[in-house]
């Protein structure tokens, strides 16, 4: 039986080893009572010390979404029910208070964010980037594990410049003005059924404000990390970027190796006012589950940018590899004249991944713009749809769409779809859409062997080349990291 | 070096190589002539190593090893290489990503330290001058809307980075003019080394102008027919592959 057992866990740990952020973080934490009630959504409030307005926010949109039915009919998704009142909606590391400094912080948790490769020690990463360009430091980071913010790296510096970024929840303290302003004015707490949710129970994520003419000096990063068993991860993350303003923004994410399926279920709100531009970045790399399809994460977010002001610009970028299942649309609603959205999007699914992704372009202003170019790959038994709103409002005069969606397919057990509305109510508007599937050619695969390349390496090379119009896009300091990444989400995926 | 036995190959269940024993020396350079369908092309696959080429008798020994039991970029890191009839197209991957991956990764199976983008730099301008191409085709798309002349000068600047102990040519005269043809041809010769044997592989005696071989086999029907030295390569070119039961016209 023994025998059995170490047999197990030995293939295990062989079969899995390819998803390097798997390990677990034993720490002390404060876990509220499993389900989901008004009291757990006044817990959460009560333990972020919330005022008034907040709280009531979070008890109309929890009441709303009881109302409210899971999107199942639509999205080519296949899962079991999900529980919600099985899991955890709220789980902290325990700290006294908020830590004044990294000193403050559990030495457990700086060891967890060091194993992930995430810079936390300004001093170090100052030394690190000196002794290589001898420029300013390129990333600033806040760590969110589980449901708290634990550290944010640079504050003091960007402070100076007027740049406020922390904690969605200490935002709601520091400038309560702009978050009461802002929050809900892009996803309205009545948006969906998993946003509604988030509205009632998130518990961090982070907060940006570029002032007026400020063009942000370095990358803002935050990383997110599911580490405590049973819970469900909700971070709401906020960015206005005022008049004449630049920011650059990149999200990462992972957690660690479990059986069960857990819930993640974010929102993002991007607001661009004139002359402003976000660039938002994801490389989103959660536990996809096990080659036979067993856990993994659910991951279920809404991410919405208003361009609101005349010549604002919103970008989104993503390389999607991790999930069980991927359900989002990060989209842009091109309201000032002259606005423009992008969304450039590499999602890879392998054995028994799941994603319906794409995005929703809503032209509202006169010449707007928006660029899609949407790269799926598909291996294993995985399937992938690309869902793609492209929305012309009849005052939207001279607005303009491109949209080009490449599948790639790898073996015969997968699919790719490609699902575009397009709603055009402007006769000025030109709207494209260009598509193509193919799968990886033997000939190609046979060409690079006999040039010395391994199978695996050759994938990698040939889907990263396929990717590349994306890819470019993602700010310097990561694209490598992707490259890397999509090499070892394909792996074993032909042969 | 390479010493071929009795080789049977299918495609398809198809038998096509029904018995070819050819020995090649090293430095040696041999021409295979052979009318269309005789199995030229899939004596290169199978030495290569594709998937789909059966070997069902003979043995193939390659500086002593069995390189049938290796894998294609086992064989290429082994020193094989095969410059192709239809060079692939990758889009997306830059020519000089995929030479330096593939220079490394045969450096990286050899024990041989990788070389830095510097180093790899400095060796393909170098090579790229010997075959007038210009660094603008390096920052391309692999074979990406490259002409046949591109393309073929292409597989021979892979084949001088690469430096193999054993080349074929797999109709490289195919799809060029005769400029092109001598530009590719001299890129050739000046890879030829008393180390390093080529298999020419050809439909016309044409290329054997400019690339002139030690020996000349007739393929036809799966078998080698006749082997010879160059002269033989003219004879073939005044007489045709009738004499080995091959009508041309039809």
């Amino acid at each position: 039986m023994a025998a059995t057992t170490e047999t197990v866990e030995q293939v295990r740990a062989v079969t899995e080893q390819k998803y390097k952020y798997g390990f677990t973080t034993d720490i002390e934490s404060d876990v509220a009572p499993k389900g989901l009630n008004e009291d757990i959504v006044r817990f959460i409030s009560a333990k972020k010390e919330e005022p008034e307005w907040l709280l009531e926010w979070r008890l109309k949109a929890f009441r709303a979404w009881l109302e409210m039915e899971e999107p199942r009919h639509w999205a080519k998704l296949s899962y079991p029910p999900i529980d919600f009142q099985d899991a955890h909606y709220y789980a902290a590391p325990k700290m006294k208070d908020r830590p004044k400094s990294l000193d403050e912080v559990d030495p457990e948790l700086l060891k967890t964010y060091e194993k992930l490769g995430i810079p936390l020690r300004e001093q170090e990463i100052l030394a690190g980037v000196e002794g290589a360009e001898g420029k300013s430091p390129a990333i600033a980071v806040d760590a969110v594990f589980d449901s708290v913010s634990v550290a944010t790296t640079f504050k003091a510096k960007l402070e100076e410049m007027g740049i406020i970024f922390c904690a969605i929840s200490e935002a709601v303290h520091k400038c309560p003005e702009l978050v009461q302003k802002y929050l809900g004015s892009v996803v309205p707490y009545t948006d969906n059924f998993y946003a509604t949710l988030n509205c009632a129970v998130f518990t961090d994520g982070s907060f940006v404000y570029i002032p007026k003419g400020v063009r942000c000096p370095m990358e803002l990063s935050t990383y997110f990390r599911i580490n405590q068993a049973n819970t469900g991860q909700f971070e709401r993350t906020l960015i206005i970027a005022d008049e004449g303003s630049y920011v650059s923004y990149l999200e990462g994410c992972t957690a660690p190796q479990r059986d069960e399926n857990q819930l993640h279920a974010a929102v993002v709100e991007l607001v661009a006012l004139d002359d402003a531009q976000i660039k938002y970045s994801t490389v989103q790399n959660w536990y996809p589950g096990n080659a036979d399809g067993v856990g993994g994460i659910y991951n279920f977010v809404t991410k919405r940018g208003a361009c609101r002001g005349r010549n604002s610009k919103i970008s989104w970028t993503q390389v999607e590899t991790g999930s069980a299942i991927t359900w989002k649309y990060p989209s842009c609603i091109l309201q000032g004249d002259n606005s423009v959205g992008e969304f450039y999007s590499v999602a890879i699914t392998n054995n028994f991944q799941q994603a319906d992704t794409g995005t929703k372009m809503i032209h509202i202003g006169k010449n707007t713009r928006s660029t899609i170019v949407s790269k799926g790959i598909s291996a294993g038994r995985a399937q992938q749809t690309y869902r793609g709103l492209v929305k012309i409002l009849p005052k939207a005069e001279g607005a303009r769409n491109h949209t080009q969606c490449d599948s790639l397919l790898i073996g015969d057990q997968c699919g790719a779809h490609t699902v575009p509305y397009i709603e055009n109510r402007n006769r000025t508007a030109r709207v494209e859409h260009e598509a193509t599937t193919a799968k990886i050619s033997e000939d190609q695969l046979f060409y690079c062997r006999q040039r010395g390349l391994s199978e695996e390496d050759a994938v990698s090379l040939i889907v990263n080349g396929f990717c590349k119009e994306v890819l470019k896009e993602l700010p310097m300091e990561f694209a490598v990291e992707a490259q890397k990444l999509v090499g070892i989400s394909l792996e074993g995926s032909v042969g | 070096m390479i010493e071929i036995k009795n080789l049977h190959a299918t495609v398809d269940g198809k038998e096509i190589l029904k018995g070819i024993d050819l020995t090649i020396g090293p430095g040696e350079v041999h021409a295979i002539m052979g009318p269309n369908g005789s199995g030229k092309s899939t004596l290169s696959y199978v030495l290569a190593g594709r998937d789909g080429y059966e070997v069902t008798e003979g043995s193939v020994s390659f500086f002593g090893k069995d390189l049938l039991e290796m894998e294609p970029e086992e064989r290429a890191a082994a020193g094989l290489f095969l410059a192709f009839q239809y060079p692939v197209e990758i889009p997306g991957v830059a020519n000089t990503t995929f030479l330096k991956s593939a220079l490394n990764a045969i450096r990286k199976k050899r024990g041989e330290p990788e070389l830095d983008a510097m180093q790899f730099l400095k060796l393909v301008r170098e090579k790229t001058k010997a075959l007038s191409m210009t660094d603008e085709m390096l920052k391309r798309a692999v074979n990406v809307g490259f002409s046949g002349g591109e393309k073929k000068r292409n597989e021979t600047l892979q084949m001088a980075v690469l430096q193999p102990k054993f080349a074929i040519l797999d109709e490289t005269d195919s799809g060029l003019d005769i400029d092109a043809l001598k530009i590719v041809a001299e890129g050739v010769n000046a890879l030829r080394s008393p180390e390093r044997s080529m298999l020419v592989i050809t439909h016309y005696q044409r290329l054997l102008d400019y690339i002139v071989p030690d020996h000349v086999h007739v393929l036809a029907f799966g078998k080698i027919q006749r082997s010879g030295g160059k002269e033989l390569a003219l004879e073939l070119e005044k007489n045709g592959y009738a004499e080995f039961g091959v009508n041309e016209a039809a």
